[in-house]
């Protein structure tokens, strides 16, 4: 009989899902709630009501095509054995240049070019930032961990400093940049139309752009390939003669330029203004959505649905039944914390197809000594 | 105000938030020295600084002051056995270090919150009082030191001093303290040697985890004065210092002490007509753009424990 091959990771991927939410109802057992009403109301609040209004579908959609974003700069780096922990640094940077680049632009600028101005500004300055980190890690072999961890929070203190300094609310909100009118952001009017939504933006479509364009760098072309092969061994990469400084550096300033486009898409269009104080944690729960994407292009934009789910119905969630919204942050952080733990599942299935192999065995023994 | 009279101004309080990170930090060293990378100090940071102002705010209407110290090893217990989950991972689960850490950093952000706001209502708990400062008399008046060192400093100062002076003793002067950096350096001969990677491991995380914990809730006590749900980067201050320090105690000292400095003059720049131009940016980035410069200056002759971050299989050489 001929078994149906389901690839392993795959397998792991769905157990530590399905593991957070487990541990996610558990938590909801311990306060005293009902975890099936908990995590029907979650799920509601990420659609709503469609019939009568788009507006939760748009959220969770725009939520999804953030993540998709910087799920999709992890997965890149990830795929030339990089992990880009700055991604959260480099939104906040992305965000920043293309604000102040908007801030410079006369207002009656044609929108499309409004829109060119800030996809262009902001890829550039999150790639210019991952590429410190890449050219550290080339030439000097440090670690791009520890590097982007830095890098983040020079981020954090340099727009801090900024904002504060130079683009404040007002005189009185120095927290917050000032905030940029709908017409010079990614927000479009067709789109607030169809969605009932403000946040809904052009950052959709770049998002599946994305999706489409770096399936397509890595999968068919000579230099995507290039790029994974000093992923799975760099030493080999280099005496089949790539050279793998420029692919470390090359993969860094990508996967930085697409965390730069999910930083406008969140600051120039799901919001329209810079907090400071916080970095994003859209750049952390990227990572969730890189691991249970499996760091393919497609695997990244389902997970991001998933989590897009999760983070837009959230609030619907305390709301209906009173429970805390961090339960969805604890639900990503253990999902993040059981991608890591594979081996558990590793013992786990040796242990079951152990048993299962030592059951037949048994039997056709006759399960009697002589 | 004079360099030197502005230099002792600062210095209690430069002196005083320095101590949180170091605590910290001293963790990180356990930790990274036993072969396990731990970006998850902010997280561990964060669990005690929330366990250490629950208790503090539960105990402190029936015993007083001694709430705030009684709050100190229960922080420190309850960040252990956060730490546990990343030993778990790390050590018997061959888990990526680096993204088990992160996964315990954004557990303690949402785990901390969640659970403030479902007992309390909000994400805040607020300690009224908390650790109060102390002047040493007479000490305080020797001239520059009793400034330094003397003045308007916490018990919780000396506490974490002389937790530096005894993991600096366990750590090179005990048959321990040499086993667990021979897990970091070199697993599979510390292995044949008949040491337990795997213990020493255990009870590398375990002491990151309690000495973190002690950080943040020295943190919250002395400075935050309660949990307002974020440790401020702290953490990865903390792993900052580690770096810069070159991963032994005495530079860890000089290095979070240099940080506290650069960040208290960082916070008063504002109101000091001194550094009223200053663009004080430049001090906030100056520990992350230290720890890389020296990354870079020392690349070839790297001090990190050379195991560390590698998974340790007793089959596998």
């Amino acid at each position: 009989m001929k078994r149906l091959r389901v690839p392993k990771p795959f397998i792991f991927a769905v157990a530590a899902v399905f593991s957070g939410f487990v541990a996610g109802a558990l938590l909801m057992l311990i306060i005293g709630k009902n975890p099936i009403v908990g995590y029907a109301a979650l799920f509601r609040g990420a659609v709503k009501n469609p019939a009568v209004s788009l507006s939760a579908v748009g959220q969770t959609l725009i939520m999804s095509a953030i993540l998709c974003l910087s799920g999709l700069s992890l997965a890149f780096a990830g795929k030339v054995g990089l992990f880009n922990i700055g991604a959260a640094g480099q939104m906040l940077i992305g965000g920043f240049a293309a604000s102040v680049a908007v801030y410079r632009l006369p207002t009656d600028c044609p929108k499309a070019l409004t829109i060119a101005v800030i996809l262009v500004v902001g890829a550039f300055g999150g790639a210019v930032w991952a590429g410190v980190a890449g050219v550290l890690k080339a030439r000097f072999g440090i670690n791009e961990v520890v590097a982007t961890i830095m890098l983040n929070w020079v981020a954090f203190w340099t727009v801090d400093y900024f904002v504060r300094n130079y683009f404040p609310r007002d005189a009185y909100v120095k927290t917050t940049s000032r905030v940029l009118p709908d017409a010079m952001s990614l927000r479009l009017q067709w789109l607030e139309k169809i969605f009932d939504s403000r946040f809904v933006n052009f950052g959709l479509f770049v998002a599946v752009a994305m999706v489409v364009l770096t399936w397509f760098i890595m999968n068919k072309t000579v230099f995507g390939f290039e790029l994974r092969a000093v992923g799975a061994n760099r030493f080999a990469a280099e005496y089949a003669g790539i050279h793998a400084g420029t692919g470390t550096v090359c993969a860094m300033l990508i996967a930085g330029a697409l965390a730069g486009l999910a930083g406008v898409t969140y600051y120039l269009g799901y919001v329209t203004s810079i907090q400071v104080g916080v970095l994003p944690s859209y750049g952390y729960d990227g990572i969730a959505v890189a691991l249970v994407g499996q760091n393919s292009p497609g695997g990244v934009a389902a997970a991001a649905l998933l989590f897009g789910v999760l983070r837009s119905g959230k609030d619907f969630m305390t709301i209906e039944t009173g429970i805390m919204n961090e339960l969805a942050d604890c639900v990503i952080a253990i999902i993040i914390y059981f991608s890591a733990a594979i081996m558990l599942y590793e013992k786990l299935s040796a242990k079951l197809t152990k048993k299962r192999a030592a059951a037949p065995a048994a039997a056709e023994t006759g399960g009697g000594k002589p | 105000m004079s360099a030197i009279d502005t230099f002792l101004y600062l210095s209690p309080m430069a002196i005083g938030v320095s101590m949180p990170i170091l605590a910290a930090s001293l963790g990180g060293l356990f930790s990274e020295r036993s072969g396990v990378v731990n970006i998850g100090l902010e997280g561990q940071m964060l669990v005690g600084a929330f366990a250490a102002s629950y208790v503090s705010v539960r105990l402190y209407p029936a015993i007083g002051a001694a709430a705030f110290w009684l709050s100190l090893p229960v922080a420190m217990a309850v960040a252990l056995l956060f730490s546990a989950l990343h030993a778990v991972a790390c050590v018997s689960l061959n888990a990526n270090h680096v993204i088990s850490g992160t996964a315990i950093n954004m557990l303690a952000a949402a785990f901390t919150v969640f659970f403030s706001r479902t007992v309390t209502g909000s994400g805040v708990i607020d300690v009224r009082g908390g650790i109060m400062r102390y002047t040493f008399p007479g000490l305080s008046n020797i001239p520059v030191l009793g400034k330094i060192l003397f003045t308007d400093t916490y018990h919780t100062t000396w506490l974490i001093l002389f937790l530096l002076l005894a993991s600096w003793f366990m750590l090179y002067k005990t048959s321990f303290g040499l086993g667990l950096r021979s897990c970091g350096e070199n697993p599979h001969a510390a292995n044949a040697a008949g040491i337990s990677v795997t213990k020493y491991r255990y009870v590398g995380v375990l002491l990151s985890g309690a000495l973190s914990g002690l950080g943040g809730a020295v943190y919250a006590l002395c400075f935050d004065k309660g949990f307002t749900g974020s440790i401020y980067g702290l953490g990865f201050l903390a792993l900052a210092s580690l770096i810069f320090g070159r991963w032994n105690p005495w530079g860890i000292l000089g290095s979070t002490v240099f940080f506290g400095y650069a960040s208290t003059v960082a916070n008063v720049a504002t109101v000091m007509p001194a550094f009223a131009k200053f663009p004080t940016v430049l001090l906030k980035v100056f520990p992350y753009v230290a720890t890389l410069l020296v990354l870079v200056f020392f690349s070839r002759t790297s001090a990190a424990p050379k195991a560390a971050g590698e998974a340790f299989d007793k089959d596998k050489h």
